[in-house]
């Protein structure tokens, strides 16, 4: 009995060293932007890894999103004769919510285990500690410029997922269904507000490119090196990242949108 | 992959981005109809503002002319002080009247300007007037039971006169003007 | 014995896990200019060594002494100072794999240095063609084999002159032929260069062969034995014979500890142990003999 309270309180308070190590690790990646901007083609070749490759799949995703987010809320409005709003809707629902969210959801399984893979088997294959007995900071060198890309690119593609999400409404709407087009992008253009709306949209997705970016380097950095750990890394950056999107979600949320 | 043409997609990426930002800003928001310009501000006392927010439009036969800049409470009336903006190329009269109404059934709150007049006109920091208050739901109920109860002949008068009420809750009335002279639009 | 030697290790004690040390109040020197050689089974701590060297720990207690100066771990620029002047050799060379041949040996010249690219160039090439794989510059990681990668691995060591250089296992898994090859350049270098170079290895006959000091260190981080090759050939002690004759038992014995045979097979032993052997018997009563 005391033994299985002491196993639990042993692994709880591993727990929490996990915590403050990731914290250190955070402040560390942080330390070593200003000297990886220096070296910004380091900065661009990551955010053609992890912005480019990904732009296939957030706008198949936006699409498919737009079209389906459409043809729900069509169907939902009509009883109250409102179909002419569906395209505010649509709007809010992407720029506000599901663009950055549902963003960072996939830039999570995309971009985040492709970093964490990376990550971990260049260092199961020693790279990072070649590298330290080099003389060259592996945070610098290694994390820095794919933390800075991951910034980037995750708000651009939270904003292109919103505008094909709308383009693919817009589609559906009018070209399918018949709304007025006028009255589409009217009715949008004087309830939708840049700053809060697409402004806070984009601040979310900004963080979530924060969020999703660490957890990913540090799931790499601190893997196992071997087959199995760099696996096991991989499927918890996904679910890790995932619950810190959704619950940044909901802060932020409240946050932006709760005062009208 | 070359490392000029991967400066070169990424700064196609980075174009697309900022310009999926500009058609979400004008296309998709308010951006184009909203600040920027030459603008004059004036101000409207009200008794009850509703569900008035800052940023709201204001419109003149349902132009947009303007916006609601400031909503703020005067300790000594105890009236909710309003500061809009209007565009400069838009001049009204100095007797004209500020009314807040209600965009369609659901719709927020805006500012209706109503053209007076006056030769002269209102010039930066003027106060308007002439103001009419939110419409509130609770108002409007009581008085419509207390009309029925009285008759339809007392009703007209009855909806004629909005107490000042002390509920903020605003009235989801659609666009009927409450006024004595009864003018419906 | 050694009066300036280039590394020291003074009275070093270390484990990565406190409750097991690897090494226990090392002591050693390692002369200047010339090939050390670090000999033992796996996990004596020979690679453990070679961390704390490079500074990757810090030791539990005592000192590693570079040059002079002592190791610090915590200082981090002086630390990074001190790692230009060190080459290391890792066992499967740690290429960076997102580069080709070329990049790879001229990661540490962009890093640390602002010579020109053509100037670049000419280095990278010399120390490629030091290692004979001048032609294998445009090849990707990918495309090399395990023993050209060591050569390339070493290659990119070399390419700043460090002053120390370390190999981690250079001989393991390669052919005669590698073997010869990575074992001239070895010597050769530290000839050429006047480096120090400490090789880290369980292959006596290679290393007999070039190195000028040896260390020979056994399980629990203890140094068996240290002196010139032939001073560990000829040696009588039991421990030091078995290793560099390779000898099957001695001192390191062929059976993991376990119980008596008796025990686990059920089976009487004539003589004072029948006793207990007995006693040992299964259940089922085997027949004894």
């Amino acid at each position: 009995m005391t033994a299985m309270l002491q196993r639990l309180g042993a692994q709880t308070l591993d727990h929490f060293r996990g915590w403050g190590h990731a914290v250190f690790f955070f402040l560390d990646v942080l330390r070593a932007v200003p000297a990886s901007l220096r070296r910004f083609d380091l900065v661009v070749a990551q955010i053609y890894a992890i912005g480019n490759r990904s732009l296939v799949i957030i706008l198949a995703s936006g699409l498919a999103v737009g079209f389906v987010l459409a043809l729900q809320m069509y169907y939902a409005l009509v009883p109250f004769g409102a179909a002419e709003s569906l395209g505010l809707i649509v709007n809010l629902a992407l720029v506000r919510e599901l663009g950055p969210v549902v963003t960072g959801l996939l830039f999570a399984g995309r971009a985040g285990t492709s970093l964490t893979a990376e990550i971990g088997l260049m260092k199961a294959g020693e790279q990072i500690a070649a590298m330290e007995l080099m003389a060259i900071d592996p945070k610098a060198r290694v994390l820095a410029p794919r933390f800075i890309g991951g910034i980037i690119a995750m708000p651009i593609l939270a904003i292109l997922f919103s505008a094909v999400g709308i383009v693919g409404a817009y589609l559906v709407a009018v070209q399918l269904i018949g709304v007025d087009p006028g009255n589409f992008w009217s009715i949008m253009q004087t309830r939708v507000d840049v700053l809060r709306d697409v402004g806070n949209g984009l601040v979310k997705a900004v963080v979530f490119g924060v969020a999703c970016t660490v957890v990913a380097l540090y799931q790499g950095f601190e893997t196992e090196a071997t087959p199995e750990g760099v696996a096991y890394a991989t499927t918890r950056t996904v679910v890790i990242s995932s619950l810190w999107v959704l619950g940044l979600d909901f802060v932020l949320t409240a946050l932006m949108f709760s005062t009208p | 992959m070359g490392k000029r043409s991967i400066e070169t997609l990424v700064g196609l990426f980075v174009l697309l981005g900022m310009a999926g930002l500009v058609f979400l800003a004008l296309k998709a928001a308010n951006l184009g109809t909203a600040g920027g310009g030459d603008t004059y501000t004036l101000k409207a006392n009200f008794d009850n503002i509703g569900g008035l927010k800052v940023r709201a439009p204001v419109r003149t036969a349902g132009v947009t002319v303007g916006r609601v800049t400031a909503i703020e409470l005067d300790s000594k009336t105890f009236q909710g002080v309003v500061s809009i903006e209007i565009a400069r190329k838009y001049q009204f009269p100095k007797d004209s009247a500020a009314k807040i109404l209600t965009a369609g059934l659901l719709g927020d709150q805006y500012i209706g300007l109503d053209p007076g007049g006056d030769d002269a006109n209102l010039v930066s920091g003027d106060v308007l007037p002439q103001t009419q208050s939110a419409v509130v739901l609770e108002n409007l109920i009581g008085q419509f039971l207390s009309g029925k109860a009285e008759g339809p002949a007392a009703e007209t008068a009855a909806v004629a006169a909005p107490a000042p009420a002390p509920a903020p809750t605003p009235a989801p009335a659609p666009e009927l003007a409450t006024s004595a002279s009864g003018a419906k639009k | 014995m050694e009066t300036n030697p280039f590394i020291e290790i003074d009275r070093v004690t270390f484990g990565y896990d406190t409750s097991r040390m690897i090494l226990k109040d090392i002591s050693l020197k390692f002369p200047r200019g010339k090939v050390s050689a670090i000999l033992g089974g796996s996990g004596c701590g020979k690679t453990t060594l070679l961390r704390l060297i490079g500074g990757v720990h810090r030791p539990s207690s005592g000192r590693v002494i570079f040059d002079g100066e002592v190791v610090d771990t915590r200082d981090r620029a002086r630390l990074y100072r001190l790692r230009r002047r060190l080459g290391m050799l890792f066992q499967f060379g740690a290429l960076f794999t997102d580069l080709n041949v070329f990049d790879n040996v001229a990661f540490p010249l962009r890093e640390h240095t602002q010579l020109p690219e053509a100037m670049i160039r000419d280095i990278v090439l010399m120390k490629l063609n030091a290692v004979g794989l001048r032609g294998a510059a445009a090849l990707r990681i990918s495309e090399v084999s395990g023993g050209m990668a060591r050569r390339i691995a070493l290659a990119r060591a070399i390419a700043l002159d460090p002053e120390l250089i370390m190999y981690d296992e250079p001989f393991a898994g390669l052919d005669l032929i590698s073997m010869g090859v990575a074992a001239k350049l070895i010597r050769t270098l530290n000839d050429v260069t006047g480096a120090t170079s400490l090789v880290i290895s369980h292959d006596v006959p290679e290393c007999m062969a070039i190195a000028d000091f040896v260390v020979l260190m056994a399980n629990g981080g203890r140094i068996v034995a240290q002196g010139t090759p032939k001073e560990l050939m000829d040696s009588m002690d039991p421990e030091t014979r078995q290793f560099v004759r390779g000898e099957p038992d001695g001192p390191v014995k062929f059976h993991y500890p376990a119980p008596d045979i008796a025990v686990d097979f059920g089976v009487a032993v004539a003589g004072a142990d029948g006793v207990e052997a007995q006693a040992g018997s299964s259940v089922a009563g085997q027949a004894s003999r």
